[in-house]
């Protein structure tokens, strides 16, 4: 287990990620370290499936800190974020003590007894030594309130429930914000986080992710997945193949005992690289023996 | 390649080799402040704080390897991808001395109007001029609002424009409702029960949940984005379009606005400020190719790659604002239409031409896109654009 306080280079970060799967590069292992260092919170941006969620899980793992999830969504509240009343129990309960004859106090009902604690709440109050990991994912589907009230917590780290009282962290949670750019995160909220762009990996990282990920895939047939999907990058898609994408592709065709990529092993796997059928159509259009010249050509 | 457009593909090319850093004349946090103003010049927002951060930052990472100064000045100073083009530039010649070949500032385009057929020869539409009702006598009937209402904006005099400027400012626009996840307070008992107050109620009747309170999904308007042509062609309408953007952006919590000319250009941000001419003088000085060359079916290649792409178009209502005269190729924009229109809501397409005669069949752009088209309706005047806030809206 290692504090976070406790790493003391960039290259610590690399490799402790590296040593839970996930290999990063020095742009987002720098910002990381200094998210860390800093206990600042880190926004990661970047298209579908280029591993932003992935970071924080791989931060959790490494550090030893639990993590805590907040998937943010259109009309997401206080009420899924940081805390709730149990209502029903606390419904149920006033039934039995008026059932006993004797008169319910309001502050007997609005207690931690009764209090459900959300991913927000829970990161701030965290029982242990190691911070915990918070990752506020895909922050850009939540609305400008919410992101209001998330640059509040996230400046002091204290959330103020008024039936209990302040609750604030010791430790800040390492915290990591999510976004797909579907709309702008706002600027105080920006302005309040380290920042990086994560971008598709180049060739030789996407095939060292493949090793990693991917294990049982043969080595050639992984550089001929990682050079195709390159190719695909490149052409105008709707959506074009994230890490996620490269990694299910490479092993569905090791699956299917090919070890080679050619026109007949495109054809028969498209639909696990390309999730649309319009881009699948672009792609066949553009011709499929194209992809395959231009995967191989890349390193002849 | 791209300095002030939105453009996150290009960001993936690797740092390439650059030489080693110039030795730091002065402390770190006096370069920081001055790296800082470098920035700014350069049409990048650094507030302060983010320059203490890097002070704090560099002194965790170092001065002594190039590539973790340039990280760590990325991670704390840069919040957008469209800005890395033009912080790359100004790291280069800020920490290495050195300018990059042709990054200067882009030259505007020079005022031209982007015909892409030779001029419609003004006789051949025999026969529309008659049946325009005629000006005076129709005048005389309509007051000075409506006069202005329907008015064609190229016509407009200062003075009627002026006027106009706060008759667009009341414009407001919404979007198509669609059900959402969130849920409001119901007035009917129906849906979920809503135990929050439930549990509040009966504290008040002592323990019995008499009556019950419930919620019900609400209904959202959803996404608009307004695509607006600012290219030469479109001089005498963009100043009004343009301001019925800002309104637009200004009234409506979901509303993205772009400008597309030879590149796209978001003024969402630019526009945002309720001071309407701050929000003009702004979004002017971001719109680096006004009145230039017009290049639809890359502009729209990029909003698709950029931002459709990425969801801001999907289940949105999509407006161009466009007189449909293109110089680029007709082809590149029929795939553009065609990828925008399959995940929005639906397409509008306002065109200040359409009420001119004979004009259609002339702009090989419009012909090329409007196949995509769900609605395609006039531009031209204070009362079109009332109209298509209605077309928005249902
Ligand atoms: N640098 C990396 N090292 C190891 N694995 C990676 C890396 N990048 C991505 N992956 C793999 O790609 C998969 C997708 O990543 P992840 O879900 O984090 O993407 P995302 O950016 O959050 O996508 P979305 O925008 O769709 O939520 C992960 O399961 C992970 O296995
Ligand atoms: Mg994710």
């Amino acid at each position: 287990m290692v504090h976070p306080v406790e790493i003391e280079s960039v290259d610590d970060v690399v490799a402790g990620l590296a040593a839970h799967e996930y290999l990063a590069d020095e742009g987002l292992a720098t910002a990381v370290f200094l998210a860390m260092t800093l206990r600042r919170p880190l926004l990661l941006e970047g298209e579908a499936g280029v591993g932003k969620t992935e970071v924080a899980k791989a931060l959790a793992r490494w550090t030893g800190g639990e993590l805590l999830r907040l998937q943010c969504y259109e009309g997401i509240d206080a009420s899924q974020a940081v805390y709730e009343w149990d209502y029903s129990r606390q419904l149920l309960h006033l039934r039995a003590v008026e059932a006993g004859g004797r008169e319910v106090v309001e502050d007997e009902l609005y207690s931690e007894r009764f209090l459900v604690r959300r991913p927000l709440l829970r990161a701030i109050d965290y029982r242990g030594d190691v911070p915990p990991v918070l990752l506020v994912d895909e922050v850009d589907r939540a609305d400008d309130e919410f992101e209001a009230f998330l640059l509040e917590i996230l400046s002091d780290f204290a959330i103020t429930i008024p039936e209990l009282g302040t609750f604030s962290a010791r430790v800040p949670p390492l915290t990591v914000l999510t976004s797909n750019r579907t709309r702008d995160v706002h600027d105080a909220l920006k302005r309040r986080c380290l920042y990086h762009w994560i971008a598709h990996p180049d060739f030789e990282r996407e095939l060292a992710i493949l090793r990693v990920r991917a294990p049982k895939v043969p080595e050639q047939l992984a550089e001929q997945v990682a050079s195709a999907v390159s190719v695909l990058r490149a052409l105008d898609l709707y959506k074009p193949p994230g890490v996620a994408e490269t990694i299910d592709w490479a092993e569905a065709l090791a699956a299917l005992n090919r070890d080679l990529l050619d026109e007949s092993a495109i054809d028969v796997t498209l639909g696990t690289i390309l999730k649309y059928r319009e881009d699948q159509e672009r792609v066949r259009e553009h011709g499929l023996p194209a992809i395959v010249q231009a995967a191989a050509a890349r390193h002849a | 390649m791209c300095a002030s457009t939105v453009c996150p593909r290009s960001c993936k090319r690797p740092r390439r080799a650059m030489p080693e850093l110039r030795p730091m004349p002065a402390s770190p946090e006096r370069m920081v402040v001055a790296f800082a103003r470098v920035l700014r010049r350069r049409g990048l927002d650094v507030p302060v704080g983010a320059t203490v951060t890097l002070a704090e930052a560099l002194a965790r990472v170092g001065v002594d390897r190039r590539d973790r100064v340039y990280w760590a000045c990325r991670a704390t100073l840069v919040r957008r991808p469209e800005d890395i083009d033009a912080f790359d530039e100004a790291f280069d010649a800020f920490w290495l001395g050195h300018v990059r070949a042709g990054s200067q500032v882009v030259v505007p385009v020079p005022v031209t109007l982007a015909h892409d057929a030779p001029d419609p020869d003004p006789g051949a539409d025999p026969g529309t001029d008659a049946e325009e009702p005629d000006a005076a006598r129709v005048t005389v009937r309509w007051s000075r609002a409506e006069v202005l209402r329907h008015r064609d904006f190229a016509a407009y005099t200062a003075e009627e424009f002026a006027e106009a400027r706060r008759l667009i400012a009341d414009l407001r626009l919404a979007g198509a409702l669609r059900r959402s996840r969130r849920v409001r307070k119901g007035r009917r008992r129906r849906g979920r029960p809503d135990l929050r107050r439930t549990v509040r109620r009966a504290l008040r009747t002592s323990g019995e949940p008499i009556s019950r309170a419930f919620v019900e999904p609400s209904q959202r308007p959803r996404r608009v984005v307004l695509l607006c042509d600012v290219s030469g062609s479109m001089e005498p309408y963009a100043r009004a379009l343009v301001r019925f953007l800002h309104a637009a952006v200004v009234g409506g919590a979901r509303v993205e606005a772009f400008a597309l000319g030879t590149r796209l250009t978001r003024l969402t941000r630019e526009l945002s400020s309720r001071d309407a001419d701050a929000a003009m003088a702004s979004a002017a000085r971001r719109v680096l190719d006004w009145s230039g060359g017009t290049r639809l079916g890359e502009g729209l290649r990029a909003f698709n790659d950029q931002w459709g792409q990425r969801g801001m178009a999907r289940g949105a209502v999509v407006v161009i604002l466009s007189d449909g005269w293109d110089r680029g190729d007709p082809e590149l924009l029929a795939v553009q239409m065609g990828r925008l229109q399959r995940v929005a809501h639906r397409v509008v397409w306002v065109n200040p031409l359409k009420a001119t005669p004979g004009y259609a069949p002339l702009a090989q752009g419009m012909a090329a896109a409007l196949p995509y088209v769900d609605e395609f309706v006039e531009g031209h005047s204070l009362a079109s654009l009332e109209t298509l806030a209605e077309v928005i809206s249902r």
